[in-house]
Formats: C-alpha cells, structure tokens, sequence
C-alpha cells in the first residue's frame, strides 16, 4: 500500500525554484496496475523516483505499507528498497562487466544472502524469464529486449512488492517492446504493485488505473474518476 | 553483504578495466620495488663495511706505543723524549684482566726468504697463536703458531698462500725448511685465501713467533699489542685497565695510543644506517606518488562508474557498502601492486647480489614491511575520498545521465 500525502518536491534550479511535484495525494493499493502519463517535465519521473525511495519529497508524508518512510535514516531507506521495491530502467543500466546472472545476483549479494541460496534463486527467475540460456552472457552479447528480460529479472529476484518501471519501452523497438510489457503485466497478475511511467499513450491505455500528470500536478486520474461517477 | 563478495565485486572490477589496473600496479610495483631495492643497496653497503671491520676483529682494542695527541708542552717534548718500547712483559701484564680474552703481541719488519734458490722480499709478522682467533683468519694447509711461551723463539713460520705457490709452486711447502734472513725456520702451515685484512695482504706476508721475529730484527720492543676484550661492553673497562697497568709499568708516563675498532665500526654503523633510512624514506616518496596517482584513478572510476553506483543504490546499496566496495577495490589494487614490487624488487636485489658478491644486498625486513604497510595505507587514504564522492552521488542524477 502506497500512499502519498501533500507531497511537495521542489527543486533548486539556479536562483529559481522548480516544483517538480506540487501537493500530490495518491493512493496505490497493493497489487494495483497504474500508468503514470504526461509531457516531459511534468514530473512523473520524480514521482516515480519518490515512490522508489531514490528520492525525498520536501514537504509532506509517504507510507509504505502503512509506515512512514520519510523519516528513515540512509540506510534503512536502502534496505527497504531492495526489500520492497524493483526498478526497470528505460537505459536498463546493466553492469557491462558482468554476466547476465551476475547482474541479476547483484540485489541478492547487497541483502547479504548467501552464495547458495542465492545461485537457486537467480537461476529460477532467469528460467521464468526464458534467459536460462543466456545466464553467462554478457550485456553487449544480448539483444535490447533481452537485456530489459534481465533488467526485469534482478528487479524482480528479490521478490519485491512494487515494481516501477520508467520508460521500460523507451530504448526498444515495438516488437521487443509489447515483449516486455506482457512480461510486466504478468508479473502484476501474480500479484506485485506494477506502476509504469510511459509518455507512450498504447502502453499506458493499457493499464487499469490511469493517472496523467501536468506541471508536477495530478491532471486526471482513472480511479478518481470513477468514484465520483459512482 | 558478505566478504567474499566484496572481494568478488572488487575483482571484478579490477578486471573491467585492465588498462587502468595494469597501470596501477605498475606505478604502485615501481614505488614498492624502488624501496626494496634502495634499501638492500644500503644495507648491503652498511653489512659489507661491518663486514670488512669484523675481519680485522671483533671487540679488538690495539695499543700502540707513543701518544699520538699533543697536550701543548710538557717537559718531555721540551726534552724531546721518545716513548718507552712495548715490550714482551707488557703485553703478558695485560693478560690479567678477567675482561681480556685474549692478546696477541705483533711485530713487523721485512726480510729475504730463500727456499732452494728461490728468494723474495717478504713482509714478516712477528706475532703468537691467538693472532688467528683474533683476526678471525683461516689456514688452508697445517697449524698456524704453536701456543708455547711469548719468549720462546721457535723457528717455525707460517706463510701466506701466493708465498706458497711463489717459492714452492706444485711442491708441498708443509715441512720444509726455508731461510729467512740469516736463520732457518720449517713452515707449519698456509694461510687460507679467505683472510682478508684492510691495508696488509696476509697472503704476502710470513708469520713467524713474535720473539723469533725479535730477534731476527735484534729489537725487544714491539710494533703493536692486540687485545680483544670479551664482550662489547667490557672494551671500555679493558681500555682503562691497559692505560693504568701500562702507565704503572711506564713509571707513570701514560705513553701507549689505543684504538678501538668499535668505535670506528658504530660510527660506520650509523652512518650507513642513516643512509639506508635516507634512500628509504626517498623511495617511500614515490609510494605516495603512486597513492595519489591511485586516488586520480578513483576519482575516474567514479565518474565513469556513476551510472554503475546510482544502480547499485537503487538496488538498495547503503552508503557504507558502497564505501565499502570502493575501498576493497583500491585496497586490492594496491594490495597486489605491492605484491608485484615485492617480487620486482627482491628480484632485482637478487640480481645486484649476483653482479656484486661481495655486497650483501638483502633488504631488511623492517624497509620491506614498512613499503608494504605504506603502500597499503597510501592506496586506502587516497580512495578514501573517491569513494564517499561515490556514496554521496545522488541516485536520481546517476542514474539519468548516460
């Protein structure tokens, strides 16, 4: 359960200040498909960074399965974000040097699991991932689609609660793309949190709660919506 | 996060970037090598200086008569007085410290030896038994000076070992009778080639019982008394013992000079310790250049590495872990830089004691433990600050730039 109450972002762009999120209340339920859509500068990303613990809201509340996270330290903020959240980067952001299994072991080694335990469950995700037989490849060796495959599978190996997705399509082609997106969409039937930023309007009509985003405010969103309709 | 894996991740990335590991080493090998090698230099320097006083004797005390130093005017240099001679009695007076070990009297002059014809000008020793223990010399045929009376003139000499091969050639010398001045003396013994001595070659000389040597030469004064003391410590004591029993026999002139090996041997000591310090510290200059040339590649790394250490955080890398993987991998790289100057460097002492047997150039362990610990530490201050820049990088920028 996610939820954001007044949050304000601001940040410090020369002698100017820029609210990059102004006074954002949302509500995300576990289990939830939501899209966040809008132009550039709109502030999605930033609210999907907020959400992912890279970032603090300046002003105002988050709790995270009804525990305020705002307040913690560095390294509880850390701890909580390879406990509970996975992300999937547009630019993947694998590590070159190492294989494909390594970089999806990588979230594993930071928690502290150790290397047998940890060998079992890198090799059950790639399998869920079809990349079983792409484990010792490294990242230049595989196609874009399969790199986000093992993007997905290291945000997913600790068996997160929320998955957050910034651009997951952004760097592939349309193919590869709707790939992926099924990918994530089954992951969320099985039941993890899937928010996906996208200014992609297929894929993010695709989602069941849809929110649209303008000048670091909630413009519309889909759930909203159909309760005042009610 | 488990130190293995730390290990692992930093190895890792050592492998990466070979270039800028390779180079790395390099620099942090030549800066550990430079200090093993300057220093084995300066220890071999310093061992082989000791080396050569300790063959002249350890604790060895000489007295010479006559003083060497001039106190102004006194009565005897308006009279013009020489010295009183050493003589026999006076070196037997100084065997009655508990301190003393053992004295040898010496007494040197040249005369002919003659062996069937063969003749030559030899330097002649006139010395005792114990001259060999004192000046740690080695025979390499026969005895040396039988141990009998300082007054007993036995006609027996040894010689050294190019007299040996000068007069008898292939022929065996031990035994024979050989002529030296107007008297015959049978030859007991060579000595061996490993006697080495500062000034006199001992291989060119022939020792003969000191009071023969007198009265060869007609004198009863002697050249010098050898006097070894049994410890370091006692050589003070011994020398205040020489000074007040000589003076005692003198009628109270204190005539006698003596002179100490050891202090001339810790004065060496000291001064080549320096040195080894000196060169030491010189070379330990360039282990900081390496330290500082490792912290410029760090600082590299990061920035190379942003998107790398915004990814590590958000898969929930604590500051301190991330600390911790940067360290680990300076510390590696300087780590195995040191252990290749190590090797580098004991190899290329190695080589300088192959070309140059006589120096003995070992690095001591202090100068190889402190380049090793240096070298640690260096690489661990310098990465100190590249890697808090990686832990305080703010996710959200790394991540996005590309």
């Amino acid at each position: 359960m996610i939820s954001l109450k007044q949050v304000h972002r601001d940040f410090q762009v020369g002698d100017q200040v820029v609210h990059a999120l102004d006074n954002i209340d949302l509500d995300i339920a576990d289990g939830d498909y939501v899209s966040i859509m809008g132009p550039s500068g709109s502030g999605k990303s930033t609210l999907l960074n907020l959400i992912g613990l890279l970032d603090r809201a300046s002003e105002g509340h988050y709790l995270l399965n009804g525990e305020d996270v705002t307040t913690l330290s560095d390294v509880e903020q850390a701890r909580t974000r390879n406990q509970l959240i996975g992300f999937v980067f547009q630019a993947f952001h694998l590590v070159p040097r190492m294989s494909a299994a390594g970089n999806v072991e990588l979230p594993l080694i930071l928690a502290g699991m150790p290397a047998d335990q940890r060998k079992a469950r890198v090799a059950k995700t790639l399998e869920a991932l079809n990349l079983t037989d792409r484990a010792h490849h490294k990242p230049d060796q595989l196609s874009g689609g399969q790199r986000q495959r093992v993007a997905i599978a290291r945000a997913t190996v600790t068996e997160p609660a929320v998955l957050l997705a910034d651009e997951p399509t952004g760097n592939l082609d349309h193919k590869s793309g709707s790939d992926v997106i099924n990918i994530l969409e089954a992951l969320n039937k099985r039941g993890i949190t899937l928010i996906v930023v996208t200014h992609d309007a297929e894929i993010g009509g695709r989602a069941e709660r849809r929110i649209k985003m303008r000048d670091g405010r909630i413009e519309s969103d889909t759930l909203a919506e159909a309760r005042r309709a009610r | 996060m488990h130190g293995s894996d730390v290990s692992r991740f930093a190895w890792g990335a050592l492998r990466g970037y070979p270039t800028r590991t390779l180079l790395m080493l390099v620099a942090m090998g030549i800066g550990v090598a430079a200090v093993v090698v300057l220093t084995s230099l300066g220890e071999g320097a310093r061992r082989y200086v000791t080396g050569e006083f300790a063959s002249l004797g350890t604790n060895l005390i000489i007295v010479i008569p006559g003083r060497s130093e001039t106190a102004g005017l006194s009565p005897t240099t308006m009279m013009g007085e020489t010295p009183r001679d050493l003589t026999l009695d006076d070196a037997l007076a100084l065997t009655r410290s508990y301190s003393v070990r053992r004295i040898a009297p010496l007494n040197v002059g040249s005369a002919d030896i003659s062996w069937r014809g063969k003749q030559r000008e030899v330097t002649i020793l006139g010395t005792s038994h114990e001259m060999l223990a004192i000046r740690h010399w080695g025979l390499s045929q026969g005895k040396f000076l039988p141990a009998t009376d300082l007054d007993l003139a036995t006609p027996v000499c040894v010689i050294g070992s190019k007299i040996r091969s000068e007069l008898f050639g292939a022929q065996r010398a031990i035994g024979a009778w050989v002529r030296i001045g107007d008297r015959r003396f049978r030859v007991i013994g060579v000595m061996g080639s490993a006697g080495r001595s500062i000034g006199v070659d001992i291989q060119e000389t022939v020792m003969i019982p000191v009071a023969s040597a007198q009265q060869l030469f007609n004198t009863p004064s002697l050249f010098r008394i050898l006097v070894e003391a049994k410890t370091r410590a006692a050589i003070e004591p011994v020398k205040k013992f020489i000074i007040d029993t000589l003076q005692e026999r003198h009628q109270g002139e204190k005539d006698v000079t003596i002179i100490t090996q050891d202090a001339v041997l810790a004065t060496f000591d000291r001064i080549f310790s320096a040195l080894t310090y000196a060169v030491g510290g010189i070379a330990a200059i360039s282990l900081i250049v390496a330290g500082i040339l490792i912290m410029n590649v760090m600082l590299v790394a990061v920035s190379q590495r942003t998107a790398e250490i915004g990814l590590l955080k958000a898969l929930g890398a604590a500051p301190r872990q991330i600390i911790l993987l940067f360290l680990s991998e300076a510390l590696l790289l300087s780590a195995l830089g040191a252990l290749l100057g190590l090797f580098l460097g004991q190899l290329a002492s190695m080589l300088l004691r192959r070309s140059f047997p006589d120096l003995p150039a070992y690095a001591p362990v202090w100068a190889v433990a402190t380049a090793l610990l240096v070298a640690l530490l260096t690489g661990l201050l310098f990465s100190l600050l590249p890697a808090r820049r990686a832990a305080r990088l703010d996710p959200v920028l790394a991540l996005s730039r590309r």
